[in-house]
């Protein structure tokens, strides 16, 4: 597989949840992800943006097949993943791998660190006791817990938070594989613990050529991890592009009240008043008709309501789904 | 100089635990003008919120220690007991939204009902008129009166903190500890929210002991800025000063930490983990993890030098 | 809510529990039950154990029936009161005090003459329960004629009855020889009149014989025991050279052993040791069979969820409100009461208990964990999950219950012997109960019958209920007084 080549498409893809309120009563749907489309290169690393209940973790769960897609195509390595079989999921299951959010919860309390670390390969069938012993240190100290041994036998409740996020990480990446989705990896670790992951996972990333997914709430640590980014909102994705284009010109106006409302530490911040818009994001058991933004919008138009917006190519790269910027 | 409304002297609360005595809040000392916000900064662990009970005398069963004294217009508070304090300052001079308050509403009661409770309990007003109080309070916080009569799961996220915060609005406190008051709270919510207590605080010249762990939130009401680790205040300074340059090792390599959305800077990070509050180091207590650190820290406690303005570091690079 | 105990390892799961005071006692009555169990296997091997319950070949003959524990006399002592314990005379031992025996031919005959003198002390405040002599002759064509005397301190000699062996063993019932009251009876009266007195409630044997020789005779509620040496002898002419006669005279006391007898003169101390490894082996047994089973069903129900989980969640509360106790009545009135039949009765009657409702909510918690959700994304299947990731988990908060749970199976067994349910061979508690009970021991006053196996099956229970109110806040921190 040569450089620049697709490692993953996903096209259309939706994950609706059912929702029975009664036995006898018609279910209704939570529509978590509602046709999302991207592709990933190999060896690229891209953040996906968003608030809580905007899809996308459930996003990033349906692409990993933890849930079961309601409709779409997800492509790995030329493969339609899809609707594979659990068996044939083996192979998908060790080519990617899953970051998630809390560290205290990643890991079972009950295990050892290397047995911990151990096993997937176990699951997988790899090597030897040694074998996998070996892997097990290499992995440790790639995520730089040394000495390895001492922290092998150490058990979860032993570690802090930080040092329990970097034996997640070293689990996800025992199998080498080629795609990484990492929810929330950092947010719930100490501010000067966050960097300090972030930066590594960052490092094991390149140099393993890996691609990954970052998904988070936070935009401020997506320009040190990635280089495209994407907006997520009710399900969908708002705008993409280059990170530093989007941060310096949004060009959608959730994009654009989303970095309005982020502070950086400057003392003046409290002599203003943020400009950003009323409101909280929608139900998404009854998401709003048109664009899902509209009703918060400080520039809707009437067609907003009415119509899904059109996704606009940006200048560079990336797109923005508005109908301030369709090309009449 | 401007009498401070609340003088906090070498406050102590520990607390005893089957591991040990945990010294979470060990001789801190601020205080507050009317009208100003203190921001309480630091990562978990490092006695926050412990500060904002010690406070507020809302303590655990297992207070091994609790001293200091805490001057309010005047007044030692730490003098009064339990019932006087419950009484004459807890909400009617002080309230506090607690971390996480959103989930703590109520579920079987109408958001104005809990609104009005605390007049109901603290001014003895009758159910009509606190009702009516809790209607105004509401209004204030940017919820339509109409909502007094919803119940908490009717609301957002965003509303029910604006709930909370009206519930420590309704008795006219001078100061209210906010713990954390958007952590669970989208960003854009987080940012209304932030501007609504920077109205407040205008319209009604509250003061704030604002907790939070997140430095660059804190710039949106601090005034002023007290870095903790490990149970004291290391670094305390204004806004001006502090989001600027801070002093202190560990201020300095926080503030490194943080990442900024607008400018491209080289993040820093802290190597090592927060010190148990139980044993906690020798000397200065960051000592383990700081790059400037020399013979004395490991072996002696720094002192709180000043350096000018109100601005206190307890490091010995300054002394 | 965490996998504490998991964490802590066994050593450190018994620091914590040594560091509760509850814990700690628990730990202590629970170390000296076991031992006492091994001890009590050891000696008194199970057949031997069975073979004495049931009584075979009479071992329990020169035990006083329904006797009070000796605990008992050392209380009674200290109110001044000495109750009386066995007597054994016996001819064939003649190094023993108080025996005497002599045999001679009488020149020319075929005869020999016999004298045996049995002679005690009596110093008690209290009658003895019972006098038997048995006795083991020799002769070939006719048997001994005896003629047996009773002779009181201060001389007063009464002859109670003439004698024949009809066997080689023979044994004379003193307390309810017919012929031996009717003489005791007119001896009293006798006295009684002289004294210027009626008799008002007739005495029984024992108290004819060790009666202080007053007023107070005339009633079985008034008479007091004489202390001073009490006589037995026996006279006899016996027939043929090698004939002999050996006598051996038991004056029942009314104490006996560490914990008395029953109305079978059985030791009820054999009751209360084995009792215990029965009870403990019940209990541990039952409650680890229904808390493993009722885990793993509960797994199944949780984690696979679906038709399966709707088809335990029913036949769970179809068990709930099943009449649990008619039931075991009914299975152990058809089938062969044995122990073993009524451990696998209550293991199925427990299977889908209320336990597993309560499990069953955990691991709906647990199996949204993130570090299941983990496992799945790195292909672990859902065995694998089940029984590697969530039953570990699930296993800490549940032994503190299982644990718990130990003294209601023990109290089950009890109270299915005491309804008559329980297995009739073996010595277990509930069957001591259910004797006394049968035999009416609070109503005659053998309080000790009933209090010694209940006060053991208490103590078990305080064993284990301490140690799971300890794990409990061990395995739940939350539970913990900070």
């Amino acid at each position: 597989m040569s450089e620049g080549e697709m490692i993953l498409t996903v096209e259309d893809l939706r994950k609706f949840f059912e929702l029975r309120k009664g036995l006898f009563s018609k279910p209704v749907y939570v529509k978590a992800v509602d046709g999302v489309t991207f592709t990933l290169k190999k060896g690229e690393s891209i953040s996906l943006v968003g608030e809580s209940g905007s899809g996308k973790t459930t996003l990033g769960k349906t692409i990993l097949r933890l849930y079961e897609p309601t409709k779409g195509k997800i492509i790995f390595k030329d493969k339609d993943v899809t609707h594979l079989s659990s068996e044939s999921l083996m192979w998908y299951r060790r080519e990617t791998s899953l970051i998630q959010q809390d560290p205290y919860g990643a890991l079972p309390s009950f295990l050892p660190i290397r047995r911990i670390i151990e096993e997937p390969l176990i699951i997988h069938k790899i090597g030897d006791k040694s074998e996998r012993l070996k892997r097990v240190y290499d992995a440790l100290s790639a995520v730089r817990l040394t000495p390895v041994e001492d922290f092998a036998s150490k058990y979860p409740h032993m570690l802090s938070g930080g040092q329990l996020q970097r034996v997640a990480i070293a689990r996800a990446l025992v199998l080498e594989p080629e795609l990484v989705i990492a929810d929330e990896p950092v947010s719930m670790l100490d501010a000067s613990v966050r960097i300090e992951t972030l930066t590594l996972l960052r490092n094991l990333q390149e140099t393993r050529k890996i691609s990954f997914i970052y998904i988070t709430h936070d935009l401020a640590t997506t320009k040190y991890f990635s280089e495209r980014l994407f907006i997520m909102y009710a399900g969908k994705i708002l705008e993409s592009g280059n990170i530093r284009d989007v941060i310096m010109k949004p060009l959608h106006p959730y994009t654009q009240a989303l970095i309005k409302a982020i502070p950086d530490p400057d003392p003046e911040n409290r002599k203003v008043l943020r400009d950003v818009p009323p409101g909280e994001p929608p139900n998404l058991i009854h998401p709003p008709s048109g664009c899902r933004f509209h009703p918060r919008c400080p520039y809707v138009m009437d067609i907003c309501r009415v119509e899904e917006p059109p996704i606009v190519e940006r200048e560079k790269e990336g797109f923005v789904a508005c109908w301030l910027h369709a090309k009449h | 100089m401007e009498q401070s409304l609340l003088d906090v002297r070498n406050l102590h609360l520990y607390y005893a635990t089957r591991k040990g005595v945990v010294k979470a809040v060990d001789d801190i000392s601020l205080s507050l003008k009317r009208g100003e916000t203190v921001a309480v900064v630091g990562e978990s662990g490092c006695g926050k919120t412990s500060t904002a009970r010690a406070i507020i005398r809302l303590l655990p069963r297992n207070v091994h220690l609790y001293r200091g004294s805490i001057i309010l217009d005047g007044k030692n508070i730490m003098e009064l007991d339990d019932e006087r304090f419950r009484k004459d300052v807890r909400w009617k001079k002080i309230s506090m939204v607690f971390q996480g308050a959103m989930n703590s509403l109520n579920p079987i009661l109408k958001a104005g009902y809990q609104v009005a409770e605390p007049l109901m309990i603290h001014e003895n007003m009758s159910k009509v008129e606190a009702l009516k109080r809790a209607g105004e309070a509401l209004r204030m916080v940017g919820i339509h009166e109409s909502f007094i009569d919803r119940y908490p799961f009717e609301l957002s996220g965003g509303m029910k903190q604006r709930v909370v915060i009206a519930m420590a609005l309704i008795t006219r406190p001078q100061i209210i500890i906010l713990d954390e008051p958007t952590s669970a709270l989208d960003v854009i919510t987080q940012a209304n929210i932030m501007n609504l207590l920077k109205k407040l605080k205008n319209e009604l010249e509250l003061s704030y002991i604002f907790i939070t762990h997140d430095i660059a939130l804190s710039s949106e009401l601090a005034d002023k800025v007290a870095v903790m680790y490990a149970g004291e205040i290391v670094e305390m300074a204004d806004a001006e000063t502090f989001y600027v340059k801070p002093s202190h090792p560990y201020a300095e390599k926080l503030m490194a930490s943080v990442p900024t959305l607008r400018t491209d800077k080289q993040l820093d990070f802290i190597p090592g983990a927060p010190p148990s509050l139980i044993y906690p180091p020798p000397g200065c207590r960051f000592h383990p993890r700081c790059p400037y650190a020399f013979d004395k820290c490991m072996k002696e406690r720094p002192t709180a030098v000043d350096l000018g303005s109100g601005h206190y570091v307890k490091c010995w690079l300054y002394a | 809510m965490g996998a504490e105990g998991m964490e802590l390892g066994f050593k450190g799961v018994l620091k914590e529990l040594l560091a509760y005071k509850s814990g700690a006692l628990g730990v202590v009555i629970l170390v000296f039950l076991v031992a006492l169990s091994i001890y009590t296997v050891v000696a008194i091997p199970y057949d031997k154990a069975i073979k004495l319950w049931r009584g075979e070949e009479e071992v329990w003959i020169e035990n006083p029936r329904n006797a009070q524990p000796i605990w008992v006399k050392y209380w009674e002592y200290l109110r001044g009161r000495n109750l009386p314990e066995t007597i054994k005379r016996d001819t064939s031992d003649s190094k023993q005090y108080g025996v005497y025996k002599s045999l001679r031919a009488i020149p020319g005959t075929n005869l020999k003459r016999l004298y045996i003198e049995f002679s005690f002390k009596y110093e008690y405040d209290d009658f003895p329960s019972e006098i038997n002599i048995f006795f083991s002759s020799k002769f070939n064509e006719s048997a001994p004629i005896l003629r047996i005397a009773w002779e009181k301190p201060g001389g007063n000699k009464i002859e109670l009855l003439d004698f024949i062996p009809r066997d080689k063993y023979d044994r004379l019932y003193l307390s309810i020889e017919h012929d031996v009251l009717k003489v005791l009876r007119s001896y009293v009266e006798e006295k009684l009149y002289a004294l210027g007195k009626n008799p008002e409630v007739p005495l029984s044997v024992e108290k004819a014989l060790f009666a202080v020789e007053d007023e107070s005779m005339s009633s079985s509620l008034t008479v007091k025991p004489l202390k001073g040496t009490y006589k037995l002898i026996i006279e006899g002419l016996l027939f043929g050279k090698d004939s002999d006669v050996d006598a051996r005279l038991i004056i029942y006391g009314k104490v006996y052993g560490m914990c008395g007898t029953d109305h079978l003169r059985r030791d009820l101390t054999i009751a209360m040791l084995w009792g215990l490894p029965i009870a403990l082996s019940f209990g541990l047994i039952a409650s680890l069979t229904i808390t493993f089973l009722q885990l793993i069903i509960a797994t199944i129900s949780g984690y696979y969820g679906g038709w399966i989980d709707a088809l335990i969640q029913r036949l769970t509360e179809l068990y709930m409100i099943l009449p649990f106790l008619p039931f075991l009545i009914m299975i152990a009135a058809f089938y062969k009461l044995d122990i073993w039949v009524i451990l696998a009765a209550i293991i199925i009657l427990n299977i889908f208990g209320g336990g597993i409702k309560s499990t069953r909510a955990l691991v709906m918690q647990i199996k949204e964990y993130p570090y299941i959700e983990a496992a799945r994304a790195y292909g672990a299947s859902s065995k694998r999950i089940v029984l590697l990731y969530i039953i570990p988990k699930i296993l800490p908060p549940v032994i503190p219950g299982l644990i718990g749970a130990v003294p209601g199976y023990v109290f089950l067994e009890a109270a299915l012997s005491l309804l008559g349910l329980g297995d009739p061979f073996l010595p277990t508690w509930g069957k001591v109960i259910n004797d006394s009970y049968r035999w009416g021991a609070l109503y005659k006053g053998y309080y000790y019958w009933v209090l010694q196996p209940s006060f053991m099956l208490i103590l078990t229970a305080f064993a284990f209920a301490f140690i799971g109110f300890a794990l409990d806040k061990i395995v739940n921190p939350k539970l913990r007084e900070i």
